[in-house]
């Protein structure tokens, strides 16, 4: 039986443990904030915080976080007011939208490691996550927002 | 109870996905932190009838009654229905707040609401063509207007006042004299009650009064819920018992199963059985491809299970279909006459006598949608009854095609209209659903078919693969007397007939026949080409190759002659004037009556010069450094687009800047239109640098996105701008969507000719610059 903190709660699984997380939250949890685009890690629309790093939820197993602390986009904050979420919001960055909740996750990522990060820090550090609507320009801005105060 | 209460609400579709709720305010303070955009003066008109759009002659029409759209309950909410699929283009916020605005609702207290598939109560919930606003903008405020006269008609028969005494505002109806008010929700129960006015007498709100249309300052909808992480997408549907699907496809167009093992996916922990799906034979329209499903208790269970599958396949005909041979055919047809679709003076002796002939050929590869979000749906199949609920760009066409398929009636079916994780006109096709319908109804339960990456590639329907030849004569002044033009490209028409070899109008209406330029003599045709595979719509669809091509062959003639390539653009399109198509047969105007929606070169240089002013074309850039221009018209909107690339010595290129100015007619949110053509520069990017679909043994090459790649945002441009052309009295709206794409590429090539003296002719540019 495998143990896993999912924002704040605890969850277990003794299933497949190479079962990949992002399934185990979306199907067997039923969080399904975290979202699949590619299933190889190429486009972070899974992202979310294990402990206080941004991974793939794709490819890491439910093994992989046994005893860890998972945060997806519905636990980042209590009312949805993450610096990052109230910036996404005032630039109203999103298009489809389904990218976002990756996006949001790599950037509060991001700002854990680095409060102040410059514009081409950000643009580095996001080349991880696509967005096929392109609202690039829009994240690169609200992400700026969000590190300077919202 | 409830003034115009909806009947038909979304059957089942509360309990499970959140997707309507209270709508968010969000007032926009952010704005300023992106590139900037011109805001027109509003001008609209507040006569319904001043233009026709193509709206009626769309399936199943137009219904403009505001008891289908419109509900008021007492305690105030009013909520408003979003008959068109949301995949990323504001239309959810958009068309309810044209509503809201023309019957005085307060934004805040409305709350949207996502229509099922049914076009005999909404009308066309076709969500394509760049047509939303287009054909909805007078419609949304005729319904919008309906509802406010029968609020006030109740609050003045309350009073005793006649009713041109009273007038609603803001959420209310007051009467000035008295200085009496009654909110909306105290006279929903009347209000419900009072007859319908005609549309003919209906007043629509002078402009100057608006509150939110034109101004650009509400968020989406959606908003909220994205940034939680609740909106809810077709993935996100949970039913109680629903079974999780992946499906082995034939990897050929055209082929089928022949026969399988299951025992190794069976030992996978998790799935729970295997089994065919019915396919159905090319061209199989939307039908599903069939194959074998693999269904477990999750998503991550049913991939192991069907990795784990042996299978063999027939291939069928289109086994040896490979790229590079495929390009040679359509080259070969190119260098030779084909079917004549529009002919002007005489373009052949004209190529002959001309002092200078300039010949380019251009090529453009396959592409695929790579929406964010796979295609994906569930089914809920128990007896004669089916309850779908999945992204799709067509409810009304799902809900048919689902009945044809599992041979029940229409009204049996109910399809709810999930968010789309974006669309492209991928999501035009339902095949997914009907996957789902045909699982569901054989395992006796509600199962959801989610698509990979891998196979959203590999069995999509592809972008088509064109050569598009272009000759232009020059006489000895350098003007341009000449223009043959030869399209040679697969149809879509092939996904639904066999022995499709020619375009069908609507492709060839776009940018090939509906060429702008002020030129005497003119001949466009169009060469055989079968397909090999499935064709598709993609966002702003053979406007692609069309725009690349005629655009580049504007940057070689300026080339040629030693000429500003704006001012060569300028040339070419000529005196002000509507464009006369005698020529053509069947001319394809976007669906639209052409007295509406002419070809006016007078908008298209309107564009030109917009984006050279505000682009500041003619400025110095660095060493390395480049501008191109580019202008086309499609979806009856005009734009032009400026791009500034960077070249350095390795020949990897950045984009400092890109300017794109739209004439899109009068327009309800410029806020989203910014949006769209920010985007739309990104995927016309990633088009250019790097979109290709190749075949081999008739199978897509690639799998995911690291081989099929798509622009991020360290390589995206480092400022967009968007320039709005504000509209003149009474000029109706035009489509945003999908315009913004074509022109991207060809003033990429030109701009990259500009820094490195290097002319691309075929896309993508991949490693062309590099060496």
């Amino acid at each position: 039986m495998i143990k896993i903190k999912i924002n704040g709660q605890e969850q277990s699984w003794d299933g497949d443990p190479d079962l990949p997380l992002l399934w185990f939250l979306r199907d067997e949890v039923g969080l399904t904030g975290t979202k699949f685009g590619c299933g190889q890690a190429l486009c972070g629309a899974c992202t979310v915080i294990v402990d206080k790093e941004a991974v793939r939820a794709c490819i890491t197993s439910v093994n992989d976080v046994a005893g860890r602390e998972v945060t997806t986009i519905e636990g980042l904050h209590p009312n949805g007011d993450h610096p990052v979420q109230k910036a996404w919001r005032q630039v109203n960055v999103p298009q489809c939208g389904f990218c976002q909740a990756g996006q949001i996750m790599q950037a509060a990522a991001l700002l854990m490691d680095n409060a102040k990060p410059s514009h081409d820090q950000i643009r580095q550090a996001m080349a991880g996550n696509i967005c096929r609507c392109g609202c690039y320009q829009r994240i690169e801005n609200a992400v700026h927002l969000a590190s300077t105060g919202v | 109870m409830n003034f115009i209460d909806n009947p038909k609400k979304l059957r089942g579709f509360e309990k499970h996905v959140r997707i309507e709720k209270v709508s968010r305010r969000s007032i926009l303070k952010g704005l300023g932190v992106t590139g900037g955009f011109v805001l027109a003066a509003p001008v609209m008109s507040r006569q319904a009838f001043a233009y026709e759009t193509g709206a009626g002659k769309m399936p199943h029409g137009v219904v403009v009654d505001p008891r289908v759209f419109v509900a008021v309950a007492p305690d105030g909410i009013v909520t408003i229905v979003a008959h068109r699929s949301e995949m990323g283009t504001g239309v959810r916020t958009s068309l309810p707040l044209i509503v809201a605005e023309e019957m005085e609702a307060n934004w805040s207290r409305v709350k949207v609401q996502q229509a099922h598939g049914d076009e005999v109560m909404y009308g066309n919930q076709d969500t394509d063509g760049s047509r939303s606003t287009r054909h909805y903008l007078i419609p949304m405020r005729q319904i919008g207007a309906s509802a406010r006269i029968m609020l006030e008609q109740a609050a003045a028969k309350r009073w005793g006042v006649p009713a041109t005494e009273v007038k609603a505002v803001n959420h209310e109806v007051v009467h000035g004299a008295s200085g009496r008010k009654l909110g909306f929700g105290e006279l929903a129960a009347d209000a419900a009650k009072e007859s319908l006015p005609s549309v003919d007498s209906l007043k629509l709100k002078d402009p100057k009064d608006f509150r939110y249309l034109t101004k650009g300052q509400i968020g989406i909808v959606d908003l909220h819920d994205i940034t939680t992480g609740k909106a809810g997408y077709g993935a996100d549907v949970r039913l109680p018992g629903m079974k999780y699907a992946v499906i082995a496809r034939p990897p050929v167009t055209g082929g089928k199963l022949v026969s399988f093992d299951p025992a190794d996916a069976m030992k996978v922990s998790g799935v729970e059985k295997v089994m065919e799906v019915r396919g159905w034979p090319w061209p199989s329209k939307f039908q599903p491809l069939g194959g074998v499903a693999v269904i477990a208790r999750n998503t991550g269970a049913a991939i192991k299970g069907r990795d784990a599958l042996k299978i063999v396949w027939d291939d069928g005909p289109n086994g040896k279909y490979e790229s590079v041979a495929y390009r040679k055919e359509l080259e070969e047809a190119a260098r030779k006459p084909g079917l004549v679709v529009r002919k002007e003076g005489d373009a052949d002796a004209a190529l002959k006598s001309a002092d200078k002939v300039i010949v380019g050929e251009y090529y453009v590869p396959h592409l695929a949608h790579v929406s964010m979000e796979p295609p994906v749906a569930v089914a809920d199949v128990k007896g004669d009854k089916a309850e779908i609920w999945a992204p799709v760009q067509s409810p009304g066409g799902t809900r048919e095609d689902v009945a044809k398929t599992l041979g029940i009636p229409e009204q049996n079916v109910t399809v709810n209209v999930t968010l789309l994780g974006g669309g492209f006109g991928r999501k035009s096709k339902c095949d997914y659903a009907l996957e789902a319908a045909l699982l569901s109804k054989e395992l006796g339960a509600p199962v959801k078919v989610q698509w990979t990456r891998e196979d959203d590639l590999h069995n999509g329907f592809l972008h088509t693969v064109s050569v598009e030849r272009i000759e232009a004569g020059l006489d000895k002044s350098g003007k341009v007397i000449a223009w043959r033009h030869r399209s040679v490209a697969p149809s879509i028409a092939s996904t639904f007939a066999a022995g499709t070899v020619h375009q069908a109008s609507f492709e060839l209406g776009m940018g090939l026949v509906d060429m702008p330029f002020e030129i005497a003599n003119v001949s466009c045709e169009n060469p055989e080409a079968a397909a090999r595979t499935r064709i598709g719509w993609f966002r702003s669809v053979s406007n692609i190759p069309r725009a690349f091509a005629v655009q580049s062959m504007v940057g070689e003639i300026a080339q040629a002659i030693g000429r500003d390539q704006k001012d060569m653009l300028l040339e070419l399109i000529g005196s002000p004037r509507i464009v006369k198509l005698t020529s053509v047969k069947d001319l394809w105007n976007y669906g639209e009556p052409y007295d509406s929606y002419p070809i006016d070169t007078a908008r298209l240089r309107k564009v030109v010069e917009l984006v050279a002013d505000k682009g500041e074309w003619g400025r110095q850039v660095p060493k390395g450094h480049g501008l191109g221009i580019a202008a086309h018209r499609s979806f009856v909107s005009y734009i032009a687009t400026i791009v500034e690339v960077a070249v350095d010595d390795k020949g990897k290129l950045t984009i400092p800047r890109v300017d794109t100015a739209i004439d899109c007619g009068t327009f309800v949110n410029p806020e989203r239109i910014q949006s769209q053509i920010e985007g739309a520069a990104i995927m016309g990017l990633s088009l250019a640098k790097y979109g290709e679909i190749t075949f081999k043994d008739g199978k897509v090459q690639q799998k995911n996105y690291d081989d099929f790649p798509v622009i991020r945002m360290d390589e995206s441009p480092l400022l967009t701008n968007v320039h709005i052309v504000p509209p003149g009295p009474d000029t109706p709206p035009s489509g945003v969507g999908e315009p913004g794409v074509p022109p991207f590429a060809p003033a990429l090539i030109n701009a990259i000719f500009a820094a490195t003296g290097k002319r691309i002719r075929s896309l993508p540019i991949g490693k062309q610059l590099e060496a």
